[in-house]
Formats: C-alpha cells, structure tokens, sequence
C-alpha cells in the first residue's frame, strides 16, 4: 500500500537577483518548494507572509503549484508570530524552508524562532528526505564538503534547505499565470526590533589567510582537500556543562569572536 | 468494352478522389483556426506554383524538367482523358492531344524512374519506388487505349485481351493518380501541396517576399494555448502544410543537425507531423530516421501531446532555427515555425527548456541579459570610447543597438571597431547604454514567448522615447528580431546590418580606406543575416573594397551552413556525433583561405571555438578598422616630418 503523503508546508519569501537586485523567487526557498514537490507531488502547500500584489511570487507557482497562500502583511511586519499562528493548527508535518532571505532583515533566524515556539525539532541543511515510517522521519542533512548525516526526526520538524539541497525546477509561465494566490488577512503586528534597528551596509566577512605552506602539487592537492582541520582544537568528552561552557567561552574570546 | 469500362474506372476512381479530399479536408480542419484569403489564395495559387514553387525547383534543373514534363502531361491527360474517355468525345483532335500528353508524361516518368535506379539517401523509399512504375502504367495504359480514338489504331484492335491488360493498367494508374492523391499516397503531395499554396500561413513569401520573423503569441487571452501540444494546436494550414511534403529530403540535406548526427530530421519531423494528424504509429516512413532513433518506436494521434509519444523533446531542441530546411524546401513548408511552437509549449506549459535553458531565461527575466551579468555593466567595454548615449542626446541619425555582445570580451572588439568605423566616417551616431536590453530573440526561439515579449516591450518603449533614422546592429539576431519581431508589437524600425552600413559609408565615400593585408579571405554568411534577411551582397560588397577576392564556399549564400549557435542550440546543447561548428571549419579550410569573415557574434564565438590549427576568425568590422586610412592622421605624419627636419 501506498503510505499517505506527507502533508508538507513550504515556506517562501521574495527574492533578491544578486546581480540586478530584481525581486524574483528565493534560490533556497525555491529549492524547499522544489524537495516539497518531490515529497508530496502537489498536494504540497507553500506560504508566504508579505504582499500577495508581488509578481515575483508567481514564479513559485510556475514551478506547478496550482496555489499558494499569502498572509497579507505590508513590508516591515514580523511574519513570526502570523507563521506561528498559521502552523500550530497547520497539521503540517514537514515545514520546509530556506535558510535565509535574500531581501528583508535577512538574519537567517526564522527557521530556529519558529522551531522553539512550536516546540518542533529543526532540520538545518535538509538534504533529502529518505523516508517517513510510523511518525519518524529518516534524512539526509548537508554538512561541509559533501558530507551528509543520517538523522532520524519525529514528525512534525521544520528543516532549512540550503544550496545542497535539490536544484529548483524551472518555473514556467503558464502554470504560473493560471496558479491561485489565496490571501489571508492577518493581524498585523509591527517588527519593534526592525523599526527600531538601522541597518548598514554589510561588509564582506573576513577570510583567514591562508598560507599555502606546500611545496609540491601533491602536498597542494592534500592541502585543498583535505578538512577544514584548525588543528588546534581539542575534544571534551564527559566533561560537566560548567567545564563545556568555559571551555567555549575561553575558545570565543581567544578567537576574539567576544570581548 | 473498353468504352464501357473506362467510364466506371474513371469515374469511380473521381468520386473516392473527392471524397478522400473530403476527408482530408476535415483532418486539417480540427487544426486552429487561422485567417486564410480563401477565395484570393485559390487565385494565386497557380501563378504560386509556377513562379515561386518552380523558382525553388529549379535549382535542380533535372527535377525540375523532369516534373515539369511528368506533371504538366499528367494535368493535361488526366482532364483529356475525362474529357475523351470519361464523357466519350472520342474526338480525333483531342484524341491526337491526349496522346500527346501521354508521351510527355511517359517521357518524364522514365527520368523518375531513372532517379529512383540508385536514389540518393535523401530521397524516401516505400510507397515511392512504387510512383515512377505507376506514372508510367497510367500514361502508357492511356496512350494505347487512346490510339483508336486518334484513328491510329482500328476500335477493336487486340480484341478483349489487350482491352483487359488496358483495364488494369488505367485501375492501377487512376488508384495511384485520381484517389492515391487523397487518400494519403505519394501523390497526396500534388494536392494537398496546390492546397497549402493556396491558403500558406506566410503568403507574403510568394513573389519574391520575405517573411520570416516569428508569429506572436497571443498572451493577453488566458484561454489560448501557449504553443503546441497536440497536434491539433497548430493552426489547421499549418498542418495541410504537413500534408504537402513531397519527401524529397532537400531539408535533411541542408540540415546542419542532421548532419552531426543529432536526432533531428525536418523530413521526418514533417512526416510524424503528418503521422500526428492522421493518428498511427512512424513505422511506415520510408526515408532517413533521426540519427540515433530507429523508427517505428514513436506513434500519435490529432488529441495526444506530441512531445514523447510521437516526436522526442531533443529532437526539437537540435534545431538551430538556421532556415536552411526552409529554404531549400520545394514545397515551401515552414519547419522552423513547427518547432518552435512546439518549444513554446515545453517552456511555457512544462517549464521544460533543457540544460541551460532554464538559467539563461531566468537571467533574462532578472537582469535583461542571458549571461546573468550585472545590467549596470552594460557599457563598461566602451567606457573609454567616449559614446553619446541617447538619452542625453534625444535624437540622431544612427542608433547603435550594441547587443549582448556587449559582455562578451571577444565581441567587444568587433564592438570597438564598429565605433571605430562609425567614429572615422563621422557617423552622428549614439548608444542606448544602460537602457538597452536583450532582443528577446533567444528568448522567443527558446520558447519564451513571454519574457520575449516582455523584453520587446520595454525595448520598444524605450525607443519610443527617443527619434532616429536609423537602427544598425552588429548582431544579426538583434537585427532581425528588431527589423522583424518587433513589428507586431508596436515597433516598426528601419534597421541595418552593419555590414550594409558600412558598404552604404564605402559606396558614399565616407572612408578612406587602405588594402587588407592578410591573406586570403573566405566568407561566411549568418543565418540570421542571410536566409532570414536576403543580405548577401553587403558583406561581400564591403570585403571588395578592402581589396579582397572572396574565396567562396561550397555552401555560401543561401545554402550557407549554420555555425551552430543559433535558436539557443548551444544552450539546449543536444548532444550529436560531431559539433556543427567543426563541419563548418572544414568547409571553410577546404577554400584554403586562412582568414574567415563574419558578421555575427555568434559565429564568432561557434567558430573560435572550433581548436587550433584552423584559419583565423574575424568581424568585418575588424577587417574594415584594420584597414582604416585617418586623413588628419596623415596630416600629423607630415607635421612630424616637418619638424624632424
């Protein structure tokens, strides 16, 4: 027998071209509409808190969506609390998201806020989903260099897909004309820590140096592929919460992460 | 008894004929509806097949008589033959006429027949080796029953023997000739084929027209279906235009992707087309399948999608949209057209487009350029050219419309000698710079007829704003969608090639130019510049000034080869036994020249990639800058003289 599709919910924002800066659909929440589809075909649901009049949002019904819900909040708004909300009575088992915005405060934040008020395990980095038996959820999540962690989750979880998760299928115009924006009025509520924030322009991370101390093209091979290994970390095993937190609190000054 | 008997066969063979045109009829009819002059078109019809038809014809004389002969003595046989036999005027004139008519037709049978003792691969089998046997029995059958009636031969001659062998050469003759023609044998070319001349979705082809440019989708109704799916969605004289191929295989010969072994065959494209319409499977096809793909594999019908059941999605995306199947077509069906429609529907219903397709139109929709670069960078490789922008200046002689090339390091120095060019002739030229986008025209042949349509409109209210004379262009695909496409959403320019402007500057005298100093030179022409738009002259014109012989191809003029980069070909990336671009540098090396010119960034780029050792690639612009004599420049050299001494 067939098991029931998973009742899977992705969440989407507008996007950003890196290039043009033209609003179009997120590359990572296109990518969880993308393993949304692969999941549940398209009973998937796909939802976005913001302006339903934005164009950009018909690409993700170009990609055979026949609808998507908008909770119609103006520019600015926290879509936290309306997601909650929305969610909690969902019946949703699967919350599939990017990692983070490109347009808006960006923070990256959202997946781990929504996960700790509805009390659900996050997923971060979904890579695939393998498979779902009697409420438990066997998946793939990306980490660095191609790797991947075999995870078993208890249903409902939220996960974030980044860029290891399945590229997104082309959005095509026509499904995208004819595909439905359902909107929801919803209590507004305003962003106190947006309003109140300033925002500057980001500055690019800063790299590590990086000293190429090999003197052969295999020495520069290893070098290339071998594990970010900083060398001078060491492992705490059986140590009490009190040594683990000074233990990382000494590495984060050291580091000169804080001050 | 034989006048008995021909009456009945005749007459039969007639009523099945008009019912099998009946039926016909209506299996082009569940087509969509399209705006035929039906009355007009039936008018013109004949001088269409006699001047335009035969003008493709023609260029091989020996089908070309041999039809001429074959076919005109048909006509006049068959409606003798009514006349004579049918309705029994045993009239000795007509008699003598319609044997006549016989003899001629016999006589081009025999040539046929002798095209089909060893015919070249081109040419499909089946049904039509059976043809030149059954053209020969039908005028041999008439010639001899026709010889009483001509008082040659006594009315009883060969008692009822000959008269029985005599019955079944007319059955045989009048089943393949009168109903064989519409009820789907190889002379359902003749008729459906008058018929498509008649009502051709692109009448303004006939009497030395040109159409070329691509039909536009209607967006604005969201109950019309964007592109084909079924085969039901062409338009119904597109699909009697189906009907019409006569199988003659000039189109697979001229077919730059068959040619590499990609899985495209117009001929075959047409026939599963037909196949389509009709319902069936491909097994009967007779000639060449597509490279890769055994027939019988494929079958369709009217209501069923076409894509993966009768026709395979690569096959369509090999095409390059070069034409050249068009052009060489006798029956004057549109290839180009079909495929294209059909892409529309992968693009625009399936989100389909295959390899880079899909990332290319997604940068077109995001920053009006398929390479996905930044818009605002649009003018950086003029940016010590010193380059009037339009919109500071509001009206001029000369629009530059630069073209994508514009991100391109290689067409960038084409760029920069077209201002050269237009700088030393002193040209009252400007830019549209960051104003300007994409065409539209990978767009539009990727399928994409809404972001072409979309990147049209803002391009044509951008000129809007502004007046010009003239619109020249370094890139052939710019120029015909901007001379052709644009028309049919608002925008109606005059638009040149550069290659035709700078022949206008020479012929003027506007540039003092010197001798190329490089060796020998070949040409080739673009698709886009050549088949679509007629300019084969201009460039040559040009390359004749600077004192070169063109060393010409084999392929050259219309029958140029397609370099390959055309209609998105090398986005979609099909993969073939052989690059296209490779095939065209052998025709080019086979000149021997060792410098060849073109007019085209896309060339440029397919044939600079062809690897080394191979004849030098460069823009006629280049070769024209090259060249370039500054009088005031001569006049400092002598100031310098001066002051040396």
């Amino acid at each position: 027998m067939q098991p029931k599709p998973l009742n899977v919910l992705c969440l989407v924002s507008i996007g950003a071209h890196p290039t043009s800066g033209r609003a179009r659909r997120a590359e990572q929440d296109a990518r969880a509409v993308e393993l949304g589809l692969r999941l549940a075909g398209e009973q998937v649901q796909v939802l976005h808190a913001g302006n339903a009049e934005e164009e950009a949002l018909r690409a993700y019904l170009g990609m055979g969506l026949s609808e998507l819900s908008v909770l119609q909040q103006p520019d600015g708004a926290d879509a936290l609390p309306v997601l909650f909300d929305y969610l909690k009575d969902s019946g949703a088992q699967l919350v599939l998201t990017g990692s983070q915005a490109e347009t808006g405060e960006g923070s990256g934040m959202l997946p781990y806020l929504l996960a700790e008020q509805l009390g659900w395990p996050l997923v971060v980095g979904l890579a695939e989903v393998e498979k779902v038996e009697n409420g438990v959820a066997q998946v793939l999540q990306a980490l660095p260099r191609g790797q991947r962690r075999r995870l078993q989750v208890r249903l409902p979880f939220l996960a974030s897909v980044d860029n290891a998760a399945p590229v997104a299928r082309q959005s095509a115009f026509g499904p995208a004309r004819r595909g439905t924006l359902w909107t929801d009025e919803v209590h507004v509520l305003d962003d106190d820590l947006l309003s109140n924030a300033s925002f500057q322009p980001a500055r690019p991370r800063p790299k590590r140096l990086k000293v190429i101390k090999a003197k052969t093209g295999a020495e520069r091979m290893k070098a290339a592929t071998a594990k970010a290994a900083g060398g001078g970390g060491q492992v705490l095993k059986d140590v009490s919460a009190q040594e683990g937190a000074e233990a990382i609190f000494k590495l984060l000054l050291e580091e000169g992460v804080i001050r | 008894m034989l006048n008995t008997l021909l009456p009945i066969l005749l007459f039969a063979a007639l009523l099945l004929a008009v019912i099998g045109a009946g039926k016909r009829f209506f299996m082009w009819r569940r087509g969509r509806a399209a705006q035929v002059d039906w009355l007009g078109g039936l008018l013109a019809m004949p001088k269409r097949y006699m001047v335009d038809l035969h003008h493709v014809v023609a260029r091989d004389k020996y089908i070309a008589n041999t039809h001429v002969a074959t076919a005109g003595g048909f006509v006049l046989a068959a409606v003798l033959a009514i006349v004579v036999h049918g309705f029994g005027m045993h009239n000795r004139i007509l008699g003598v006429a319609l044997l006549g008519a016989c003899a001629l037709m016999f006589v081009g049978a025999l040539f046929v027949a002798k095209r089909r003792l060893k015919p070249p691969s081109r040419l499909s089998k089946g049904p039509w080796m059976r043809l030149p046997k059954s053209l020969l029995m039908f005028s041999a059958s008439f010639f001899i029953a026709t010889l009483p009636v001509a008082g040659i031969l006594p009315a009883d001659f060969g008692g009822w023997i000959l008269a029985l062998v005599l019955a079944i050469g007319v059955a045989w003759g009048v089943s393949e000739l009168f109903f064989g023609m519409t009820w789907g044998g190889p002379m359902k070319h003749a008729f459906a084929g008058a018929l498509h001349l008649a009502w051709h979705r692109r009448a303004e082809r006939f009497g030395g027209g040109r159409s070329t440019g691509l039909k536009a989708l209607d967006l604005s109704n969201p109950n019309a279906p964007l592109g084909v799916e079924k085969p039901t969605d062409f338009t119904w004289n597109q699909l009697l235009g189906f009907d019409a191929c006569v199988q003659c295989g000039k189109c697979e010969a001229a077919c730059p992707a068959f040619a590499a072994g990609q899985p495209l065959n117009p001929k075959k494209l047409i026939q599963d087309m037909v196949v389509g319409l009709a319902g069936g499977t491909d097994a009967k096809f007779a000639g060449s399948p597509y490279p890769g793909k055994p027939v019988g594999e494929h079958s369709g019908g009217p209501h069923q999608p076409i894509v993966n059941g009768l026709v395979d999605a690569d096959t369509l995306w090999s095409c390059t949209t070069c034409r050249a199947c068009v052009e060489e077509c006798p029956m004057m069906i549109e290839h180009v057209d079909a495929i294209v429609d059909m892409r529309r529907h992968l693009t625009l219903e399936k989100g389909a487009t295959p390899n880079k397709g899909a990332e290319v139109l997604d940068n077109l929709i995001a920053t009006d350029n398929p390479g996905g670069f930044n818009p605002g960078g649009r003018l950086n490789w003029a940016a010590d050219l010193n380059l009037t922008l339009l919109s500071d200046k509001k009206n001029c002689d000369v629009l530059f419309w630069v073209g994508d090339g514009a991100f391109d390091m290689r067409n960038q120095r084409t760029l920069r000698a077209f201002v050269n060019v237009l700088k030393a002739a002193n040209v009252d030229f400007a830019v549209l710079g960051l104003e300007e986008r994409d065409s539209g025209d990978v767009a539009r042949r990727l399928g994409d007829e809404a972001t072409f349509q979309s990147l049209a409109k803002r391009n044509i209210a951008t000129l809007g704003k502004y007046s010009f004379k003239r619109i020249v262009s370094c890139d052939p695909h710019s120029f015909h969608v901007l001379k052709n496409e644009y028309g049919a959403l608002g925008g109606n320019y005059e638009v040149l090639h550069h290659s035709t402007f700078i022949a206008e500057l020479i012929a003027a005298g506007k540039l003092n130019l010197g001798q190329h100093k490089g060796g020998s030179v070949t040409y080739h022409d673009p698709c886009y510049l050549g088949r679509y738009n007629g300019e084969y002259e201009a460039p040559r014109d040009v390359l004749r000034a600077l004192g070169i012989e063109v060393k010409e191809m084999q392929r050259s003029g219309f029958r140029s080869r397609c370099c390959g980069g055309g209609g998105g070909a090398p986005i979609t990336d099909i993969p073939g036994k052989q690059r296209i671009p490779d095939m065209r540098m052998v025709d080019i090396k086979e000149t021997g020249a060792e410098l060849v010119a073109v007019g085209c960034p896309q060339c440029t780029a397919m044939l600079e990639g062809v690897v080394e050792p191979r004849p030098q690639i460069k823009d006629i612009a280049e070769l024209v800058a090259d060249v370039l004599l500054e009088a005031p420049a001569a006049v400092a050299v002598k100031r310098v003289v001066e002051e040396v001494q």
